[in-house]
């Protein structure tokens, strides 16, 4: 085949490509250029658009001897991507970059430009496995190694897509690519992973948030007591499941800590209250996207809520572009805009965005925690928490 | 499955002799009987000497070639220096001469040797850098450089103008800019790095009193070029040291690539009409089937007063650097002909000062012939170009 490797200048990318390789592929190696400033020249080699991966993802591409460019595709990455991230945070959500990416820009635009171009598929860096399913569907399975699966961000892809992909790094363990990549004279063997948002150069979101949205000051509400405690500057410095930095003025009632519940972005209202709050057993989700055929009745698999988060046991049941999911275990900081991935044992089914979250069975120590009458508290779309926007970046691209 | 292109690749089809052209063989002979030689030059033993005879032998050759005195050729590291020396170097000394002298007069479609220099004067030294504009054709209007001389003649420090545009290949009016400098005593540089051996330069009788050449251009080495430079002007030293070149510009001087670069400069120069007649047939042959095959391709810059191997081609609707990627699969190599930065083309601010808009600049594809270019290479763009640029507009789309 003809294959794109997209070759972000880290280590998986490069090894992905040299498996592309190997495996008799005709393979030219393709950066994708997604920062607008592109004079960023930053240290430390934590993201996937600086100049410096640029030239490590040429090099290795030399390396590798096979033909390398560089895609520009700031402008769409910038109105899909980053542009998409800020809306969603200023609507109280949390959105996935990396899936959105994956969604929007690495299989779609990238592949649609690819196939035009005259290419067969796409190979990138990602843990996740590619499989023959029964009806000779491909099948879109978790990586071996759990620490690294990245099947999470990939959830988004659809069947056309997936049958355009190769994710070579699948069946491997981390440190085995980084041998390989050192075997292979590949320098970026020992480079650092990449942690962060990619577009927020120093990994302070909050700050980057800030400069485009502005203050907004808004304040804590206690859900225990109903009682304004405390006041801040702006909601989207807030993650659901936050303890430190809060600065509330007034002790809770029972001596506790108080945690970030939810975030009502119009008000600007931060609902704190006891750990026991935050967990939900039922998410509903809108925008399904599905690896093959969407589920047709109720199907009981689990259902991962955030990158590296939990397998949660859930029965999820699909009613035209809505998805309700019944967690058996309940889940904490549960965060509207995120990803609900569903799996069937290690295949991924499908994906949804989260709009709410809720709590319908009581729980001992949430139910004392709720205000009386409201056996079912619902938390509206905008409102249900905020996951850290560290995690919803962990799985970063590839 | 194929296999990998490595294994496969054909002979390329080399048509990006501006961004640097096959070495002369009589030049690798000459620096390689040098590469086995010992001499510093600046030594006064009997090896400095031997050095030192081949570094004289060499620029009076380039002195004769380009018809300036051997004193008025300082070697440098090439282009991007001698760029960097003529406008710092000139600036600096014409205004300790007189405090007034802060403008640069130069223009909008230099190379970036040039508009990056004078960035730098603009940003650190309080240079007040004023760019001209072009016109459709990629040319200055003279007379807007002498409206804009006339002004204020007193505070212009110097005038910079390329002789031939590396993009579009749009020649200058370099004696209308001499003319019009020199009614003041307003020094004169030209970047004339794409000019020399593809039309004809002439350094004493064109007037100019600094010009800028380098070797790779014309069949030399890397890594060499020179200032020529009028034994009066005497620019403020970028590169301190030993003194070599008239304590301009230091630095032991390499004389296997001097040496190079002479026997391919001479050879160039003397070549220049044979040379010139052949490549502008062979590039009005390659404009006529590309338009062939790409009827709404459109050439940019005025068909015949440019250079001899330069076709610079919009292909609308395309990017240009999917064309790029689907030439050098078939083994055709060229260029978008811009700048780029960490791999990106960016739309070339020629073509942007030409007054074509963004998506139109990036359209484009700069096909430059050189010594070694057949009507065989010819004859695989014109083959190749249609079906690419029917699947780079699908990959637009």
């Amino acid at each position: 085949m003809k294959v794109v490797a997209a070759m972000s200048g880290g280590v998986d990318s490069a090894v992905a490509a040299a498996r592309a390789v190997d495996a008799g592929h005709e393979v030219t190696g393709v950066h994708l250029a997604l920062a607008r400033t592109r004079a960023t020249h930053r240290t430390g080699s934590r993201g996937c658009c600086t100049i410096e991966d640029a030239g490590d993802a040429r090099r290795a591409a030399d390396v590798l001897g096979i033909p390398f460019y560089v895609w520009d595709l700031s402008e769409r990455f910038h109105d899909e991507v980053v542009e998409d991230f800020t809306r969603e945070y200023e609507a109280g959500r949390t959105p996935n970059p990396c899936l959105r990416c994956n969604e929007r820009i690495k299989f779609s635009a990238v592949l649609d430009r690819a196939l035009a171009l005259g290419y067969d598929a796409v190979a990138t860096g990602h843990y996740a496995r590619l499989r023959p399913g029964p009806a000779g569907e491909v099948e879109l399975h978790r990586a071996v190694d759990p620490g690294k699966d990245q099947s999470y961000v990939l959830g988004v892809l659809t069947q056309e897509q997936l049958a355009h992909s190769l994710f070579p790094l699948g069946d491997t363990a981390k440190p085995e690519v980084r041998a390989e990549a050192a075997a292979r004279g590949l320098l970026v063997a020992d480079k650092p992973d990449s942690h962060d948002i990619c577009f927020i150069a120093d990994g302070d979101t909050a700050g980057w948030l800030r400069q485009r949205l502005g203050p907004a000051s808004g304040s804590f509400v206690d859900v225990t007591t109903g009682d304004v405690v405390g006041s801040h500057e702006g909601a989207y410095r807030f993650t659901v499941g936050q303890r430190r930095g809060l600065r509330l003025g007034t002790p809770a009632a029972d001596g506790n800590p108080r945690y970030v519940l939810g975030i009502e972005p119009v008000s600007g209202t931060v609902t704190v209250g006891p750990r026991a709050a935050l967990a939900v057993d039922r998410v509903e989700g809108s925008r399904p996207r599905w690896t093959g055929a969407a589920p047709t009745a109720s199907m009981a698999g689990t259902v991962q809520l955030r990158a590296h988060g939990a397998a949660h046991r859930a029965v999820v049941t699909v009613e035209d572009d809505r998805v309700s999911i019944e967690l058996l275990d309940p889940a904490e900081g549960v965060a509207a805009g995120q990803a609900a991935v569903v799996y069937d044992g290690t295949r991924v089914v499908g994906s949804c965005t989260i709009s709410t979250a809720s709590r319908a069975t009581p729980a001992d120590t949430a139910s004392r925690a709720t205000p009386a009458g409201t056996a079912s508290r619902a938390t509206p779309a905008g409102t249900a928490s905020r996951a850290t926007p560290v995690d919803a970046a962990r799985s970063s691209a590839s | 499955m194929t296999q990998p292109e490595t294994a496969t690749r054909q002979p390329a089809v080399y048509l990006d002799h501006a961004a640097t052209t096959p070495m002369l063989p009589e030049a690798i002979a000459a620096m390689t009987e040098q590469l086995g030689r010992t001499g510093n030059a600046s030594s006064l033993h009997g090896s400095g000497r031997a050095g030192r005879k081949v570094v004289e032998e060499s620029r009076e050759a380039i002195a004769r070639a380009l018809n300036a005195r051997p004193g008025e050729i300082v070697f440098t590291s090439g282009g991007t220096e001698a760029d960097n020396l003529a406008l710092k170097g000139i600036y600096w000394a014409r205004r300790d001469e007189d405090a007034r002298r802060v403008r640069i007069l130069s223009t909008v479609i230099e190379h970036h040797a040039v508009l990056d220099s004078l960035d730098w004067l603009a940003t650190h030294e309080g240079a007040q850098v004023e760019l001209l504009p072009v016109d459709a054709a990629g040319l200055l209007d003279p007379d807007e450089l002498h409206r804009s001389i006339e002004r204020d003649p007193e505070s212009v420090a110097l005038v910079s103008v390329m002789w031939a545009n590396n993009e579009v290949g749009a020649l200058q009016p370099v004696a209308e800019v001499v003319a019009a400098a020199h009614a003041h005593g307003i020094p004169v540089h030209t970047d004339a790095v794409q000019a020399v051996g593809a039309v004809p330069v002439d350094f004493a009788a064109c007037g100019v009193d600094a010009l800028t050449v380098t070797a790779h251009k014309l069949g030399g080495p890397y890594g060499v070029g020179a200032l020529v430079l009028r034994r009066d002007l005497s620019p403020t030293a970028l590169v301190h040291g030993g003194g070599q070149e008239r304590q301009v510009r230091s630095g032991t001087l390499d004389v296997p690539a001097v040496a190079g670069f002479a026997v391919a400069l001479e050879h160039a120069v003397k070549e220049q009409p044979h040379h010139a007649a052949r490549l502008s047939g062979l590039r009005d042959d390659l404009v006529r089937r590309v338009r062939a095959a790409v009827p709404d391709a459109r050439l940019n810059g005025d068909p015949s007063d440019r250079l001899p191997g330069n076709a610079h081609v919009s292909f609308p609707g395309c990017e240009g650097d999917s064309l790029l990627m689907l030439l050098d699969q078939r083994g055709i190599e060229c260029s978008t002909g811009s700048a780029c930065s960490a791999g990106v083309p960016q739309p070339s601010h020629v073509l942007l000062a030409m007054g074509r808009d963004e998506a139109d600049a990036r359209s484009s594809l700069r096909f430059s012939l050189g010594r070694t270019t057949t009507p065989a290479d010819v004859d695989a763009l014109a083959e190749a170009i249609g079906p690419v640029v029917e699947r780079a507009r699908a990959a637009a789309r």
